[in-house]
């Protein structure tokens, strides 16, 4: 008997059953076609501004920073702003998502580089999926729009999100995902990132920048 | 064969723990920190005890029709473009695992913080294999400098203060200046990001294990503070997942269920600041990420714990809420334990796996205080189950004849109260009266493993049952 077939066989001695019983069939494809929400805390449902002030101000209990804009136009001024301000390079990171190449760099000094990081960027900007206002996470979405590697390798990460996208809960978010690429379909990665950085691992004493971005940068783009 | 226990040892461990003056220093951090920061978190959050209730709801679901969600997790792998594979035992788990090794011809592998991947002993595996893994949480490679096993399931290295660390890390980084200032813990984690970044890049493989698995789109979740597991998992060509059967559960929403208790259990925080849910491996228009994605699903004993009483143990989400809360592991550690899961999870889960034979003292090392069962995120009920194995090891014959005859003098008593009133009336006047002047003994016959370390406190002179009689008429009258 295969490992599999084994295991399969003594889960179902374990459980009393022998994998053919309707009634739990039917229990099983319920429940992964209508995925029931569990409970919702309050704290996220909210709308409108006060959903926005949730965000930011949950983004800063996780320890990033966030600013608002009030049209994609203003975010290369504003991120050039943001990197001087804290005395780094003029260098920056993209992928090649639309509403970033849309962007008027160009009013800008920063030296513009474009694909996944190998690991040698300061800084990298990334456009979320969404946000979410209940513990001010972002939800990025992996492809070439914007590459994993600079949600991690760069010591900088920036993070561009529409106003509009931003959820109260991340049950929100799946049902913007599964629109997006089907019911029970994914992208390759999902990254909720909640904060920079960190680690507690030596004596418990929190340290920013382990091993991903020193720090993280949201810009809150109205539109 | 899995990782070598001293689990039977473990009277030794303690003992040797309790005298131990670094690693009593580093465990009063996690007497201090653990504790407040998650209560916090659970205060900041009124729907906290609602979700724990959703947790456990969604884990017992999930167990009890476990065979249908493996098939539809395993079909949901595969349409994405991965390949599952099964493992009955930790021996079949490693044969997988180097196996894929090696056809990706690899010569370093990373690995990110794995519970199941100290369960089968992978590095020492691959290392017998001409194969070098590097842990990369930070915890983690700390202890694999040391050669060491993890004290804890999401601090690993909490046994060490920040001089240890200090002293490893020049032993082992020598390519450094032998000058460089470390006495701050930054400068220590600034030293480790800068070594474990080559090592990232140069990975021709990444290990992690899965916090989660996804039915409903065949998704492994792994969460991290530090973002390792996400640069094993992102930058080498081969993607291996290690997990454990009971991780599965139904659906994202179920799964964000979990997450809301989780990271809150564990450190406190509202989330952990990395979630990475990963399905199959790279897409034609992807600019990164592996080519090659493995999922092994092991069971190591969890398919027969099903169906028993300690079912209830396959719920755990590894958040290590217990152990922080123990008074106990606050005492000797993790270390003491002897095998790879310490605490009161370990406790129940140890003799699970490797036999009451051998881990039958884990379940004795309670005081049955409640504290690990009042914090349990998915709320199982740890000291019922530990009250098992010592009832099993008992029915087995396992515990020491010393303990057995006192059991049954013990119970030759208790079952027959008129005499049992008797005798202790008579037990606790006496022990009054041989007491009153001091109000304590530092000695008393066959109680010298109480008096060898603190004094017996001397009765009042009445039994319980008498007090209790005598308020419950007060009360009444």
């Amino acid at each position: 008997m295969s490992a599999r077939d084994d295991i399969f066989a003594n889960i179902r001695r374990s459980l009393g059953v022998n994998g053919t019983e309707k009634i739990r069939h039917q229990i099983v494809a319920d429940r992964l076609e209508r995925s029931p929400k569990g409970v919702i805390p309050q704290r996220g449902q909210v709308s409108g501004e006060e959903r926005i002030a949730l965000f930011k101000t949950m983004v800063e209990t996780s320890l990033a920073t966030v600013t608002e804009v009030a049209s994609p136009a203003e975010v290369p001024q504003s991120i050039a702003l943001f990197l001087r301000n804290h005395n780094l390079p003029a260098t920056l990171r993209m992928g090649d998502d639309p509403r970033l190449q849309a962007m008027p760099w160009s009013d800008t000094a920063l030296d513009i580089a474009h694909g996944p990081s190998e690991g040698r960027d300061l800084n990298a900007v990334s456009h979320a999926f969404g946000g979410i206002a209940e513990s001010g996470t972002l939800a990025m979405v992996s492809g070439h729009e914007n590459p994993s590697t600079l949600n991690f390798l760069p010591d900088n990460h920036i993070i561009v999100v529409s106003a509009k996208d931003i959820a109260g809960d991340y049950e929100a978010v799946w049902n913007r995902v599964r629109f997006a690429y089907g019911k029970g379909s994914m992208p390759r990665t999902v990254n909720f990132i909640t904060g920079p950085s960190r680690s507690g691992d030596i004596e418990q004493t929190l340290l920013l920048g382990a091993h991903g971005p020193r720090r993280l940068h949201v810009v809150v783009v109205r539109d | 064969m899995t990782v070598h226990s001293t689990s039977p040892q473990f009277k030794q461990n303690a003992a040797r723990a309790l005298s131990d003056d670094q690693l009593q220093k580093a465990l009063g951090n996690v007497k201090q920190g653990f504790i407040d920061k998650r209560q916090a978190a659970a205060d900041k959050l009124p729907e906290f005890e609602a979700l724990r209730d959703a947790a456990r709801d969604i884990k017992n679901h999930t167990l009890e029709h476990l065979d249908l969600y493996l098939e539809a997790y395993e079909e949901k792998v595969k349409a994405s473009g991965g390949h599952v594979h099964f493992a009955r035992n930790a021996d079949e788990a490693r044969d997988i695992i180097l196996t894929i090794c090696r056809e990706a011809g690899a010569r370093t592998v990373t690995k990110g913080k794995s519970m199941i991947s100290e369960e089968i002993g992978i590095n020492h595996h691959l290392e017998a294999n001409g194969i070098r893994p590097v842990e990369t949480d930070l915890g983690e490679y700390i202890i694999q400098l040391r050669n060491e096993l993890p004290s804890h399931i999401i601090a690993p290295a909490v046994h060490l203060n920040a001089t240890q660390v200090e002293e490893d890390f020049r032993r082992v980084h020598t390519h450094l200046d032998a000058k460089r200032d470390l006495s701050e813990p930054v400068q220590l984690l600034t030293e480790a990001r800068a070594v474990l970044r080559e090592r990232f890049l140069a990975a021709d493989v990444g290990i992690t294990g899965a916090n989660f698995l996804v039915a409903e789109t065949g998704t492994s979740i792994i969460v991290t503070n530090e973002g390792n597991g996400d640069l094993t998992q992102i930058l080498p060509k081969t993607h291996i997942v290690l997990a454990s059967l009971e991780k599965l559960v139904p659906t994202l929403e179920d799964v964000s269920q979990l997450l809301r208790v989780l990271a809150r259990s564990a450190t406190g925080q509202e989330m952990s600041v990395y979630t990475t849910f990963s399905t199959g491996p790279r897409r034609g228009t992807d600019a990164d990420g592996p080519e090659n994605y493995h999922v092994v699903l092991i069971d190591n004993g969890r398919s027969s714990m099903l169906g028993t009483s300690f079912e209830e143990m396959l719920r755990c989400i590894r958040c290590g809420a217990c152990m922080n809360h123990c008074p106990v592991y606050h005492a000797v550690g993790g270390h003491a334990y002897g095998w790879v899961y310490p605490g009161p999870m370990g406790a129940v889960l140890t003799p699970s796996l490797i036999g009451v034979d051998k881990a039958g003292h884990l379940p004795n090392a309670s005081t049955f205080c409640g504290r690990c069962e009042s914090v349990c995120p998915v709320r199982i009920p740890l000291p019922k189950l530990m009250r098992h194995w010592r009832e099993r090891e008992f029915e087995r014959h396992l515990t020491p004849a010393t303990v057995r005859s006192g059991l049954q003098f013990w119970g030759f008593f208790a079952r027959r109260p008129i005499l049992y009133r008797f005798v202790t009336r008579i037990a606790m006047g006496a022990l009054s009266l041989a007491g009153r002047q001091r109000g304590r003994f530092s000695w008393l016959p066959m109680a010298k493993g109480w008096t060898k370390y603190r004094d017996f406190p001397a009765p009042q002179g009445e039994t319980f049952q008498q007090r209790w009689k005598r308020e419950r008429k007060g009360a009444a009258a």
